[in-house]
């Protein structure tokens, strides 16, 4: 019950928040940093950016995880990085690297925030195929290094707020949803889109647990609006690192400014369809989670309040609480989207 | 040897606080310690409970004679952990917003709740001493009858914080139905014997 976590570095010593700041603080810093990490007997695994990579963070090097096929690493070797400035981009310090793969919530691999990290290590992401389905021009079953094929990436830095007021900032590895969907050429029909997380009871003991209430697969939805909306975020890596199982590998989606039960990982299924389609937390609860699930401090869960977050990590002493904005702070990227609607009631 | 069993089960009810703190203290709670630290003292408060209510059988299947001192002791670390586990949701859910305590308390069901088993457990602790009991006489008894409410009213809490898996709740649940259930079934058997005794006078 505990989460077990034998960290006795310090989040801080690992990734000092001033390398996120900016590109050039980050610049400047490095020689500091190369000087500290060796006067501290060396840190275990900080990258040091090499020539020409301008990425905004890295995984540690003795957590960075290998390709999960050789296809894999080309498309890793060139990745656009984040913008100092716009949406893409927060100017806060990011949660680290350990807490954001140590600390999930992903209940196919168990209820505990360290479930999924200690219980994945047996999911497999290759091969990886998804299904294309419903209101489409070109529906099938595409392998994901086709999905991935014409797709360069980058890198975007967002923050993810989660139900249950918690918070953190992740530098994601991916490329827009819209395009993704644009190739399979949705039909005037297609008002919505429906996502699928893959179910594996062998590798996945949260979905043979008989005390589960949760209808698997997991199922997301979107209206097609706001997922061909430019924040909306295909993910296949954080850190500069291909994603591991815990935060959905291979490939996930990420939409900022819902909260992050939406954001579904192990995307399996892609199906367009006309009705807004069932997904699993409305199902389960529909009073409680709502389809729309936008972030908005004025409407409060049962169980939660939702004016304020705490942004992770914290420690006893630190005081972690800060105020959560409408939609989650994105408002001048999909307000636009919500026009006229009643976000009381459509929660 | 009997001194010492006082001192040492009131060491051994501080062992979870103090390996809370330990474990806060080296920063290996993980990145969201507040979250860790409201599951885990309100589950060490509901245990401590569970013990509360637990001494009264035991002592009437084993035998054992154990004072009253010791259930007055693991009550009073209930309310301790209870105490921590406010503390906690002060810190950390409402970031000493005292404004929104109130508010909380009376929109949100399972925070009113369980914030009445607490006014509870804080009722039961401040009539505890022996001076008290005196004081109350009959009362007191009746007063103490309310730690049976707390408990529901904290099951009810921990049920309605319940997000997709059961399987704790209903290890808690069970605990609790037996040990009220065999207060039930007593409290039957002695009234059909009243009754009993009542008709054949
Ligand atoms: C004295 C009786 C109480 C008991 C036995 C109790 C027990 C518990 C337990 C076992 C949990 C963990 C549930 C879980 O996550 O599995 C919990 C969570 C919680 N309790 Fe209590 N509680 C009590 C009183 C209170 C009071 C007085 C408050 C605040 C006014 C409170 C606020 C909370 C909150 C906010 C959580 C949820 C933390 C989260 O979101 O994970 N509790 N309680």
């Amino acid at each position: 019950m505990l989460i077990k976590k034998p960290s006795d570095i310090k989040p801080s010593e690992i990734t000092p928040e001033s390398v996120y700041r900016n590109r050039r603080q980050f610049m400047a810093d490095t020689g500091a940093l190369a000087i500290g990490a060796i006067a501290a007997g060396g840190l275990p695994g900080l990258a040091i950016a090499q020539d020409g990579d301008a990425l905004k963070a890295r995984a540690p090097v003795s957590l960075s995880r290998s390709a999960p096929a050789a296809w894999w690493e080309p498309k890793f070797a060139n990745i656009k990085p984040a913008p100092d400035s716009g949406p893409f981009y927060t100017g806060e310090a990011l949660t680290p690297y350990e807490d954001v793969t140590r600390y999930n919530n992903f209940y196919e691999f168990g209820m505990d925030k360290g479930d999924p990290s200690s219980n994945s290590g047996r999911f497999e992401v290759d091969p990886w195929s998804i299904e294309i389905a419903g209101e489409c021009g070109r529906p099938g079953t595409y392998t994901l290094e086709d999905i991935l094929k014409p797709h360069d990436l980058e890198e975007r830095i967002y923050r993810l707020r989660c139900v249950e007021a918690w918070s953190m900032v992740i530098p994601w590895i991916g490329f827009p949803l819209a395009d993704l969907l644009k190739r399979f050429e949705p039909t005037s029909r297609a008002r919505y889109v429906e996502f699928q997380t893959a179910v594996d009871r062998d590798t996945m003991p949260g979905v043979r647990s008989p005390f589960s209430i949760i209808d698997w697969p997991y199922q997301e939805g979107l209206r097609i609006d706001e997922a061909m909306n430019e924040l909306a975020f295909m993910a296949v890596g954080l850190y500069g690192n291909y994603l591991p199982p815990q935060n959905g590998a291979p490939i996930r989606l990420v939409v900022p400014w819902k909260y992050g039960f939406k954001s579904i990982k192990s995307i399996v299924r892609i199906n367009f369809v006309e009705e807004q389609p069932n997904t699993s937390w409305n199902d389960l609860q529909a009073n409680e989670y709502g389809f729309y699930a936008n972030v908005n401090p004025n409407v409060h869960h049962p169980r939660w309040r939702q004016d304020t977050e705490r942004r992770l990590p914290h420690t006893l002493f630190s005081r972690p609480i800060i105020d959560t904005r409408l939609f989650n702070g994105y408002g001048e990227q999909v307000a636009h989207l919500y026009e006229g609607m009643d976000l009381a009631r459509y929660y | 040897m009997r001194k010492a069993i006082k001192p040492a089960v009131f060491c051994a009810c501080l062992v979870p606080f103090c390996w809370l703190f330990y474990l806060v203290w080296t920063n290996n709670l993980g990145p969201d310690p507040g979250e860790a630290l409201a599951k885990e003292s309100g589950e060490w408060t509901f245990r401590f409970l569970l013990a509360t209510l637990a001494i009264t059988p035991v002592q009437q299947f084993t035998g054992w004679r154990i004072t009253n001192r010791y259930r007055r002791m693991i009550g009073l670390f209930s309310l301790f952990y209870a105490s921590a586990h406010f503390l906690v949701y002060l810190m950390f859910v409402l970031g000493f917003r005292w404004g929104t305590l109130y508010t909380e308390i009376l929109e949100r069901p399972y925070i009113t709740v369980g914030f009445s088993a607490f006014v509870i457990l804080v009722a039961l602790g401040i009539t505890s001493p022996k001076a008290m009991l005196r004081k109350l006489g009959k009362n007191w008894k009746r007063l103490h009858r309310l730690i049976y409410v707390a408990a529901v009213l904290a099951m009810i809490h921990m049920i309605w914080i319940l997000r997709s898996d059961f399987g704790e709740a209903l290890i808690y649940g069970t605990v609790l139905t037996l040990l009220l259930g065999y207060r039930a079934v007593n409290w039957l058997r002695k009234r059909n014997r009243k009754l009993r005794l009542a008709r054949g006078s």
